[in-house]
């Protein structure tokens, strides 16, 4: 098992607030817009130094949706920035009306996403986002796993035409990915070769999958862990070639099993490839209030649940 | 009063006559009787409410460039119908001053049409920046583009038009609040108060009240008018691009009859959405004579 140095642990929504900085400098057609939550999304660096740019909607998702939709007529590219759960459920129609079924330029960029939000408990822990996201017609979906792929992945959808959902969180977690890695929308990361599973994992999962690819490694199971940061388009090609090497797979996201991840890779794998499966995700149930440890542990979103979904998938393979 | 115009953008790049316009008119409720009634579907009543408005900003007061069609539409005015079902007058007035063929509107609502039930940007119909028909978005999308053409140094205009049982949607406040606190000064916005929508009068589903009231306290400029009469429509609209510049968008409150030019159509929102059948038709065009008809 590959070892993953990193020096310091950062919050994914940082990466996002540093690269919507950097677009501000270095691409004037990039506008941003945000429903009262500047310091959550730490939008400040853009506020402050592009404040003609900057668009204070204040608590008014739908209106702060439509507005970026008609920002984009006259050439801007508009990054909207609120809560996942204010990005995705609020505005449904919205989104899928006025930006993806109109084909706009937005990019709705949102944080906070899944359990680790925390304390706020489950009217702010969204867990179906990815889901509500995929279903729309050409929407791209992208949950980077740290500071530095939120930052590259920020950058990369400006250079992108057309509606992007960028999901990240509010916890600190290590930064391990390189701080000037080349981010490829649509192509998964791998990030350990193995050849007894599988483990395609997605945001803060991933660093738990390297955690359970330890474990695993231990017990004398070598596992092949791959980042998959955008869910919509799937890298069905590096997936299935994974799959066909080791014959398993686990997938690991801090979403419902029903729209998420796993849900995608079992869709392909059920055409491509039957192969036993196990999801580690939230099993049709909302979140509640306690710490993101707390919260990850009782939901089974850690490194411990995936060494016990690897067990169990790799018991059900083909002897 | 009315104020001089800010710039040289906002004068009619077309001199048509009332007489003129009223004869575009006529031709453009020819087509919605007979595009609604090909399909037995489709939205007839605001559609010939609005009618006036849609031939007053596409003949004579927009300055624009049909073709060919630019989205971004940089140095153009431009035009957002936020109450999409009452596609048939956009269409028609969108393929009548040049956006596309008027062979095409017999295609409308049909497989394989660029001409949807409702707009939509998808099938790249030419003249369309924004798909509507979901209510309550159009306020907000059209203040977006009025804030791009701000960033762009761009002095034309952006007009929105949304119908009166669509203010009940929220997302229409969320927008009202929006562009006055933001100074969204180039843009007009027209309320089609017909004082109808589907289940029966305004006054007795949503209570929208006074609505001129309201609007102001909002800290918008509202005029109002009889949006049926060139005569008193014109003069209003621009009033209203003289009130431009100022700081603050100007909401036009305009009083129609749904399904106005056909008798038997007016004042009644049984005709919110259903189509003519051979002989309503047939009556209905007797009604609407024009010198030169061109129908489709």
């Amino acid at each position: 098992m590959k070892d993953f140095p990193y020096t310091e642990s950062k919050d994914t929504r940082s990466g996002f607030g540093a690269g919507l900085h950097e677009l501000g400098k270095t691409n004037p057609n990039v506008v941003a817009l945000c429903a009262d939550l500047i310091g959550s999304l730490k939008m400040d660096a853009f506020v402050k130094d592009f404040p003609q740019r900057f668009f204070q909607v204040g608590i008014a998702e739908a209106n702060m949706m439509g507005l970026a939709a008609g920002l984009t007529i006259g050439g801007k590219i508009p990054f909207t920035g609120t809560f996942a759960n204010f990005s995705t459920g609020r505005v449904y129609d919205q989104i899928r009306q006025s930006i993806a079924y109109s084909g706009k330029n937005v990019k709705i960029c949102a944080s906070h996403a899944g359990l680790t939000l925390g304390e706020d408990g489950a009217t702010h822990q969204i867990l179906e986002d990815i889901g509500l996201m995929k279903m729309l017609p050409h929407m791209c979906v992208i949950n980077p796993c740290d500071y530095n792929q939120t930052k590259a992945a920020t950058l990369a959808i400006a250079d992108y035409e057309g509606p992007v959902y960028l999901r990240f969180g509010r916890p600190v977690v290590p930064n391990f990915t390189p701080a000037d890695q080349q981010f490829e929308i649509g192509k998964g990361v791998l990030l350990n070769e193995g050849a007894d599973v599988s483990i395609f994992a997605t945001g803060h999962l991933v660093w738990k999958a390297i955690l359970a690819g330890k474990l695993l490694a231990d017990k004398g199971i070598n596992a092949e862990i791959i980042n998959i940061h955008t869910i919509k388009p799937l890298d069905a090609r590096m997936i299935l070639e994974s799959a066909r090497k080791t014959r398993c797979v686990v997938t690991a996201e801090e979403h419902q099993m029903n729209g998420g991840l796993g849900d995608s890779i079992a869709q392909l794998l059920a055409r491509e490839e039957p192969l036993p499966l196990e999801m580690v995700a939230v099993n049709d149930s909302f979140g509640e209030s306690g710490t993101p440890d707390q919260l990850m542990e009782k939901y089974g979103l850690n490194e411990k649940a995936i060494v016990a979904a690897v067990e169990k998938v790799m018991a059900r393979k083909a002897k | 009063m009315a104020q001089p115009t800010t710039s040289e953008t906002h004068a009619p790049e077309a001199t048509k006559s009332i007489p003129e316009l009223k004869q575009i008119a006529t031709q453009v409720r020819r087509d919605i009787v007979r595009m609604v009634h090909a399909v037995n579907s489709g939205h007839p009543g605001g559609s010939l409410g609005c009618t006036e408005l849609l031939v007053s900003l596409y003949f004579k007061v927009m300055q624009h460039t049909p073709e060919p069609f630019d989205m971004d539409g940089i140095g153009q005015d431009m035009f957002f119908l936020s109450n999409g079902h009452i596609s048939p007058v956009f269409y028609s007035v969108l393929a009548r001053s040049g956006y596309f063929p008027v062979s095409e509107l017999a295609t409308f609502r049909k497989l394989n049409s660029r001409l949807q039930g409702h707009p939509a940007t998808h099938e790249h119909l030419p003249g369309i920046r924004i798909a509507s028909g979901s209510l309550g978005q159009g306020l907000s999308v059209a203040t977006g583009a009025a804030q791009a053409k701000k960033l762009n140094g761009d002095k034309s205009t952006v007009f929105v038009l949304m119908g009166d049982g669509e203010l009940e949607e929220g997302q229409i406040w969320e927008a009202a609040l929006y562009a006055p606190h933001h100074k969204v000064d180039n843009l007009i916005a027209f309320v089609d108060r017909n004082g109808q929508q589907i289940d029966g009068p305004t006054d007795k589903i949503g209570g929208l009240g006074d609505l001129r009231a309201k609007f102001e306290a909002f800290g918008w400029r509202v005029l109002e008018t009889d949006g049926n009469q060139f005569e008193t429509l014109l003069p209003t609209i621009e009033e209203a691009q003289g009130l431009l510049g100022q700081g603050v968008p100007v909401m036009v409150l305009m009083d129609t009859q749904m399904g106005f030019g056909v008798d038997f159509m007016m004042g009644s929102h049984k005709w919110h959405g259903v189509a003519p059948n051979d002989e309503q038709l047939a009556t209905a065009l007797l009604q609407l004579e024009v010198e030169k008809a061109s129908d489709y």
